[in-house]
């Protein structure tokens, strides 16, 4: 089996595993209780806010746990409205880009229906959101623009410095969806000048159902799920240490080899996207040649169905993605490829290979070999 | 050694989940399938959804490809469903027409679509769980013999597949009755064995199929920027007698079909039913019960299945039948012109509908069929 989805998610690390395993049996005290034992259990959380803090240049206070990076996104999204609603009783504005995960794209069709504008911003044909365009669309009344940090289907590199400091020209707070490229490339949020950011552990070797949203200080972000007085009373319920612990080990992990893993990651990438290109006839990389996460290769095949594409590598023992998925978990033509200016055709023959730290050049080989004869033996059909 | 790669078709229901197994017992190379051909907008109307192509059904056909131990997976022909299926029965409904959107989707995206991606992922057959088996013929053709259960024969709605679909295809449980299917359901313990029977049309909720086409036509009309290639609903018109006096209001024609009684509301004393819609004046016709009966029917779009042809000047007797529920009636063939048959009953049978399939049989061998023009009168 070789595993090329890595966007989707990535398998815990052993290392991460045998960190959280004490948190489930010996060390399974509430972190609120008074007792003494419930201590360590804090402490380790608060030793992972700080790790997760130093690993994007922010402080400990910025850091709130949440279940995942969808959660982190709502709460961007929501909390912005909120604290714009807080003062108008209508209006409000939402600049997002086209090419957004769908976490972020419902959420603001969600805002829309209570009542919210939201302009969806274009992307060229490479995903990039123009700074301009930005800047034409921000309005008097807009209270958040969130770009994502990196597209997980194309793996384009947003210019997120540049659109930060267009919103806060204007005086516009500004989130990312950094879920994609979180732990995987240096991010310093007071560098990019990002004022809120959505990230998830289980897109780099951390456990699922774990993630953090970074809430610069003075933003007065109100409490998104309502309880006791975790996480400042601002996503109260018992907090999911395992999970925690989990993530702490996987940004420690990430950080310490940040530079090792993505060169590997990039070296493995620009080979698969060379020699596909140069051996497969009609096919197209999508997205920046050099400005994209270090393991994202996305290819359009010319006349060919990206559904087919991936089940033929599944019966090779090769796991790979078609885009976007629908809820039954058939093939959708996917709305990144769409707004990037793609045919439905083109983008219905897209293919998707996230190549992750632990795998190697043979197995790229493999991997292109039989895309290779597979494309061959569907075009001679 | 393999007898040869096959993907089945499963709806997640008893018959396609035994099909799949039965196929991999014979020694195939099973890959089961779920077809996405149809989602609904809201996600009320999704969890509602226990049609052939509902996230139910994907759930179920999932589990029971684990069961049987076979790669599975979900692919989607939403767009060729649209097109062949929905548009198709939208367009036929608003002609006055009354459509049969099973065959449809059988020959264009069960048969024609499925086929051809699993031919393009290196399969030599498609299977389904259709009662119906196919059998090659000493002339050389390919038709479709009638299943051993007779109460679930599902040939009628299989009439208009061609000779290279009928070739690479494979109906394992249509060699079952029906009982038989439900019992190896049960002895290998597949989670679906009691599940009913799907009935009726698999995208149309609560059988509303005059709301169905509003909003269809609303949604096609938004994707349509020319304003007068939009699509129009007929609105109400008058009930009259074959006579043309004049009845009542009806409620727009995609709201009646032919031999139709019930929910005509109009206060005749007695039982009166639709013989006729016509489209071109928007009225629907009202008679009494025996002027639905008529003994003579053209028929178009012909496909032939045992025979080759039917040559003009020639006759053929076989038996047809004019709906899936209809017991079928022997009758004279004689073809009329090049895409023409006209047939002509022993008996009268009851309400031939235009945009419904007559399909005939030699014995218990599919002859063929077309699409019902109307009565000859």
């Amino acid at each position: 089996m070789i595993y090329l989805d890595h966007g989707a998610t990535t398998p815990c690390d052993p290392s991460v595993r045998d960190a959280m395993l004490p948190f489930f049996t010996d060390k399974f005290e509430n972190p609120s209780s008074i007792y003494s034992a419930s201590g360590s259990v804090k402490n380790i959380v608060m030793d992972v806010r700080e790790t997760a803090a130093a690993l994007i240049g922010a402080s400990r206070e910025e850091i709130f746990f949440t279940s995942g990076g969808t959660e982190a996104d709502n709460w961007a999204l929501m909390g912005a409205a909120d604290m714009y609603r807080r003062e108008h009783a209508e209006g409000g504005h939402i600049i997002t880009g086209s090419i957004e995960h769908p976490a972020i794209l419902n959420t603001c069709a969600y805002l829309e229906k209570m009542g919210f504008d939201v302009t969806y911003l274009p992307v060229d044909r490479d995903g990039y959101v123009s700074v301009s365009d930005l800047e034409s669309s921000i309005r008097p009344d807009t209270c958040l623009v969130s770009i994502m940090l990196a597209n997980n289907e194309v793996g384009t590199i947003e210019p997120i410095k540049e659109l930060a400091k267009t919103a806060h020209d204007k005086n516009v707070l500004f989130h990312t969806d950094a879920v994609q490229a979180f732990a995987q490339i240096p991010i310093n949020v007071e560098e990019l000048g990002i004022d809120m950011l959505s990230a998830s552990a289980h897109k780099f070797y951390g456990p699922k159902g774990i993630g953090l949203f970074y809430v610069k200080k003075g933003i007065s972000m109100g409490s998104f799920i309502h309880g006791g007085a975790q996480e400042r009373g601002r996503r109260a319920g018992t907090e999911n240490v395992p999970g925690i612990v989990g993530l702490g080990a996987a940004m420690k992990l990430a950080s310490e080899n940040m530079e090792k893993y993505a060169s590997h990651e990039a070296e493995l990438r620009d080979h698969m996207i060379e020699r596909i290109l140069n051996e497969i006839p009609g096919t197209h990389l999508n997205g920046p040649e050099k400005n994209r996460l270090p393991g994202n290769v996305s290819i359009s095949f010319d006349g060919l169905e990206s559904e087919s594409l991936v089940i033929g590598l599944d019966f090779r023992g090769i796991m790979a993605s078609a885009g976007s998925a629908c809820s039954a978990g058939s093939a959708e033509p996917s709305h990144v490829l769409t707004a990037m200016g793609r045919s439905n055709a083109e983008a219905k023959s897209t293919v998707r290979f996230s190549i992750g730290r632990g795998n190697t050049i043979d197995e790229i080989d493999e991997a292109v070999d039989a895309v290779k004869a597979i494309a061959e033996n569907m075009r001679k059909r | 050694m393999s007898k040869g790669t096959v993907v089945v078709g499963m709806s997640g229901g008893v018959d396609s989940s035994v099909a799949a197994y039965l196929l991999k017992e014979e020694g195939y190379n099973v890959i089961g399938v779920t077809m996405q051909i149809w989602q609904a907008d809201d996600a009320e109307e999704t969890a509602r959804d226990n049609g052939c192509c509902g996230i139910t059904a994907v759930d179920d056909a999932r589990r029971v490809a684990e069961r049987i131990g076979i790669p599975y997976y979900v692919m989607n022909f939403r767009e060729e469903f649209q097109q062949n299926v929905i548009d198709y029965f939208t367009r036929e409904y608003l002609a006055g027409r009354t459509p049969n959107p099973c065959i449809a989707c059988n020959r264009y995206v069960k048969w024609e679509s499925l086929l051809q991606k699993s031919m393009a992922l290196g399969a030599d057959y498609i299977a389904t769980g259709h009662y119906a088996q196919v059998v090659k013929l000493p002339n050389g053709r390919y038709s479709l013999h009638m299943s051993k259960t007779q109460a679930k024969d599902q040939t009628y709605a299989l009439y208009n597949l061609t000779q290279e679909q009928l070739k690479h295809t494979l109906m394992p449980v249509g060699a079952y009755e029906k009982p038989e299917v439900r019992e190896i359901a049960e002895r290998i313990g597949l989670p679906v064995s009691h599940k009913p029977d799907s009935q009726e049309i698999c995208f149309i909720n609560d059988n509303d199929y005059a709301g169905f086409i509003e909003k269809e036509v609303e949604r096609e009309n938004e994707r349509t920027a020319d304003a007068g290639s939009k699509l129009v609903v007929p609105g109400p018109g008058n009930f009259v007698t074959a006579d043309g006096k004049i009845l009542g209001q009806h409620k727009g024609i995609t709201h009646y079909t032919i031999g139709q009684r019930r929910g005509l509301g109009l206060p005749m004393g007695h039982h009166v039913f639709v013989t006729e819609i016509r489209p071109e004046t928007n009225e629907v016709v009202i008679g009494e019960n025996t002027d639905v009966f008529t003994t003579s029917l053209l028929c178009n779009a012909l496909n032939f299945m045992s025979v080759e042809d039917l040559p003009i000047g020639e006759k053929a007797r076989v038996m047809g039948k004019i709906r899936y529920k209809h017991g079928g009636e022997m009758c004279t063939l004689t073809r009329v012109d090049e895409d023409t048959i006209r047939a002509d009953f022993d008996t009268p049978v009851r309400a031939v509908t235009p945009g419904q399939a007559v399909v005939f049989y030699d014995g218990d061998v599919v002859y063929g069929g077309g699409t019902i023009m109307g009565p000859v009168k």
